[in-house]
């Protein structure tokens, strides 16, 4: 049991997707609660998963027997472990709480095909999570990236065109990405990251390998959103139903995050010739969205476009932190993105539940809903206090390594852009609060919450304060050992 | 000259890439902008299928019996990965088209045209 786990966490989703897809033709009730089994015991394993990592070391699993540089190897190491537990955790709070939300949004016939899109959706990002194969990663990219269109596109008046956009942007960017992994293969003949790893230190410096490099970074930033490739997601989470909102924002861009990590520091070396350009270049653009991101923040009347662009902005930080290139920047990156899914899974999941009580994505709508929804409101508050970054909560620590990390790398614009957009942040969350707890209502009276959002809100809440009590021992248990692997650190 | 019309198959895919680049961005009609989807996919697929090709190659299948006795010389032999791997990427190619080509019918239908500033300026009216 114990040695299939890294292959399990993957076909589970999977196979439950088509699964879920079949009886919604016979029965509209069962496939929830198929899901939520199914997707309960993919973090459960990918729990299992993580703990074996910690105790025994990477983990490496031959897909239909084949050795590794010939087949496909799912390899888990300490990064990864923790991203795909993450992933399958918030996933399954978010899968937790939305059962009422999504039969009220979309169409009986449609309840189905939208859980089988669910699963079909994290297990494209656990798969990308856990593959140690370039191309095998392509294909559950685009797995995941295929159910995102779908699944966007199923929101209100006007989605289908965003999700057309945002089609044509992800399919550059797969594209960008496939023609860097042809670069790969073509200098080194593999496929496969470690062997790939082994190969590239013979190829100090080539012009083909630093334009495959770009168009790697190029493909993933489209996906991560990153600063000048990002105009397809706003639209696309802002129109897509709330629940698919909900889903996609805290998990799709922070898998592709990973991604971004894995290649520019563990497949290339921080060595690696024009690596150092390339990560000034990344600094200055995350520098710039930073701020653009927070202050078009700022500027939105509508609830969850405000939420996409901080999103993007947390993202930036993401950007900020691999560019300073050092020790502690590399740990509050890695520290940052696991908080993140947290944060933004907590965020959007009040989100979901503010919007299921009025039906309204107006922000002035909030007004006086700290009396109104109680319990909500403090989830919101709590994901709002960690984006800020207040020190019991999670969101503190991450920041802290990044800003420790960017004086360590004397790199001084960075570290502007990352307190000040923090506080241009703050603004937006403050602003969002004293709608909620100091204005008067607006609304005489809400309709009624599903018991399952409070649940769910209530572990977000717990889980961000854990993370932040916990955040020593990720930094030391998970990160450190991980980034030793490196070298040059 | 002759150095930079030995890898003329660079040269083409990297013209067939641009065209469909430049389709993607210029064009107006929704329609037109997925055509030059699907050419910017194929000619990513060209590219692998060009570098698994070799002048005089065969195809890699071994004969059943009496392969002790062969003497198997790599450089006889098309390299067939990177065509298995565009069998993969020709699927993928096909499932993009076909969702893009279902939100096609359905932006038809909610908006009843398919040029984008058309589509563009009513959002914003709404």
């Amino acid at each position: 049991m114990n040695e299939q786990l890294p292959a399990l966490v993957v076909i589970i989703p999977l196979l439950f997707s088509f699964l879920i897809f079949l009886i919604g033709f016979i029965e509209k009730r069962t496939p929830y609660f198929l899901l939520l089994i199914s997707s309960a015991l993919t973090s459960i394993f990918s729990w299992k998963l993580l703990i074996r990592v910690i105790k025994v070391g990477p983990l490496s699993y031959h897909m239909g027997g084949w050795e590794p540089p010939w087949g496909i190897e799912y390899r888990v190491d300490h990064f990864n472990g923790i991203v795909a537990f993450a992933v399958s955790f918030v996933a399954f709070l978010v899968i937790l709480s939305f059962k009422e939300r999504v039969e009220r949004e979309v169409d009986p016939p449609r309840w189905s095909q939208l859980y089988a899109l669910f699963f079909a959706q994290l297990c494209g990002l656990l798969g990308i999570t856990v593959t140690g194969d370039v191309f095998n990663l392509y294909v559950l990219l685009e797995i995941a990236s295929f159910s995102a269109y779908s699944m966007v596109a199923i929101g209100k008046r006007g989605a289908e065109f965003s999700a057309l956009r945002y089609l044509i942007f992800g399919t550059i960017g797969a594209c960008c990405y496939l023609l860097g992994v042809g670069h790969l293969y073509i200098l080194t003949g593999s496929l496969n990251m470690v062997d790939m790893v082994n190969l590239l230190k013979n190829i100090t410096d080539s012009s083909a390998l630093r334009v495959g490099l770009c168009l790697l970074v190029i493909g993933i930033g489209v996906k991560m959103a990153f600063f000048p490739l990002h105009t397809w997601l706003p639209d696309a989470y802002s129109y897509a139903p709330s629940t698919v909102s909900a889903f996609l924002a805290p998990l799709g861009t922070k898998v592709a995050g990973y991604v971004l990590l894995r290649i520019l520091f563990w497949i290339f070396k921080p060595s690696f010739p024009s690596e150092k350009l390339l990560l000034e270049i990344l600094g200055w653009m995350a520098f710039t969205g930073a701020f653009f991101f927070s202050f078009m923040a700022i500027v939105q009347r509508e609830l969850r476009r405000a939420f996409c662009y901080l999103l993007l902005s947390e993202i930036s930080f993401l950007g900020m932190g691999v560019a300073s290139g050092t020790l502690d920047g590399l740990r509050g990156t890695i520290l940052h993105l696991i908080n993140d899914v947290f944060m933004m899974g907590c965020l959007f999941t009040s989100l979901c539940a503010f919007i299921h009580q009025f039906e309204k994505e107006e922000l002035r709508y909030l007004e006086g809903l700290g009396i109104l929804s109680p319990w909500v409101s403090l989830g919101f508050l709590m994901g709002g206090l960690s984006v800020i970054g207040i020190p019991p909560l999670c969101g503190f620590f991450s920041k802290w390594y990044l800003i420790l990390g960017t004086i360590q790398g004397k790199k001084w614009h960075l570290l502007v852009g990352i307190l000040v957009s923090s506080l241009i942040n703050t603004i937006l969350i403050f602003k969002v609060l004293e709608k909620i707890y100091l204005k008067h209502p607006h609304l005489e009276s809400l309709k009624k919450l599903p018991f399952t959002f409070l649940v769910s809100l209530v572990i977000f809440s717990i889980s961000l304060f854990v993370l932040g009590g916990l955040a020593s021992t990720i930094v030391k248990k998970v990160i450190d050992p991980w980034i030793y692997t490196l070298g040059g650190f | 000259m002759y150095e930079l019309l030995r890898h003329y198959n660079y040269w083409l895919y990297a013209l067939i890439l641009a065209v469909g680049l430049y389709g993607m961005m210029s064009k107006n009609n929704l329609m037109k902008k997925l055509m030059a989807m699907s050419i910017f996919q194929w000619a990513i697929i060209y590219y692998f299928i060009s570098i698994g090709a070799k002048k005089g190659g065969n195809i890699p299948i071994f004969p059943e019996h009496g392969i002790e006795k062969l003497t198997i010389r790599a450089h006889d032999y098309v390299n067939p990965l990177p065509h298995v791997l565009m069998l993969t990427a020709i699927v993928v190619g096909v499932a993009t088209t076909g969702i893009a080509l279902a939100l096609l019918i359905k932006i038809w239908h909610n908006w009843n045209t398919l040029e984008e500033d058309e589509i563009l300026e009513r959002m914003r009216n709404e």
